[in-house]
């Protein structure tokens, strides 16, 4: 270690050791997010409180159910890529790793749940 | 030379003796209603499988969702949604390198806080 320049301990070692790719990724999905999250509110809010025939009936219709499948999509990636900054700032060494590999399991599984559900009450 | 005190120095933003303000609350509270949003996501992905499993299911999950838990929930959810969507748009315009002056980041803040509150009451108001 003696010989170990601040300049050779760092090189290769951005933030976030990928450089600007997570960055990139969550302003993608932020300004997606700004068109679908008013979308969402206001075609999922209305159905919200509707009998059983009244939600199977409106999520029949395409643009509900569109709207409602890319919000699981472009939404529960932004979770991922947001919480894990969150638990890179947290969660320390190993319980990190488990940490991030479990938000991630959470997250997918529930764009996936949420995309099955959505399917089939659309077809 | 280069290995002198690491991993044994003070490290910002040492909460024991920082002044809260309000650039600094808006921004926790960014990370707060983001990471916060899971719960009723989770509770509308629950709600949407229900939909689509079947009539009794529904009933028992949609039943959840509008008691008036659930309700506090969502409406919570919706101030949360809103906040951090302008907390987001917020970061949005510093992304390009303006806003960032004390006084203009102030304002953005105060933009946040009242801006999602009146974002909330129109939202419950309409939906």
């Amino acid at each position: 270690m003696r010989y170990m320049t601040d300049r050779k301990r760092a090189a290769g070692l951005g933030s976030a050791k990928s450089g600007v790719h997570h960055f990139w990724a969550m302003k993608v999905s932020s300004v997606a997010l700004l068109l679908l999250i008013p979308l969402f509110v206001f075609t999922f809010g209305p159905a919200l409180g509707g009998s059983y025939d009244e939600v199977t009936a409106y999520f029949a219709r395409p643009f509900p159910a569109i709207v409602a499948a890319l919000t699981m999509i472009v939404g529960f990636k932004h979770f991922n890529d947001g919480a894990q900054v969150l638990i890179e700032d947290y969660v320390h060494g190993g319980t990190q790793k488990i940490t991030l590999i479990l938000v991630t399991c959470l997250s997918y599984a529930a764009m996936a749940t949420g995309l099955f559900s959505i399917a089939k009450l659309a077809l | 030379m280069a290995d002198v005190n690491r991993g044994n120095r003070p490290l910002s933003p040492h909460l024991s003796i920082y002044r809260p303000q309000l650039t600094s609350i808006t921004s926790i509270l960014t990370r707060i209603t983001g990471n916060a949003l899971i719960v009723s996501a989770l509770m509308i992905v629950w709600w949407f499988l229900a939909a689509a499993t079947g009539e009794e299911y529904f009933a028992f999950a949609n039943g959840f969702v509008t008691s008036w838990f659930g309700d506090l929930v969502l409406g919570l959810s919706v101030w949360g949604l809103w906040y951090h969507t302008l907390a987001g748009i917020r970061h949005l315009i510093w992304d390009n390198a303006m806003g960032l002056e004390i006084e203009a980041a102030t304002k953005l803040g105060w933009a946040c806080v009242i801006g999602s509150v009146v974002l909330t009451v129109l939202t419950i108001a309409i939906v």
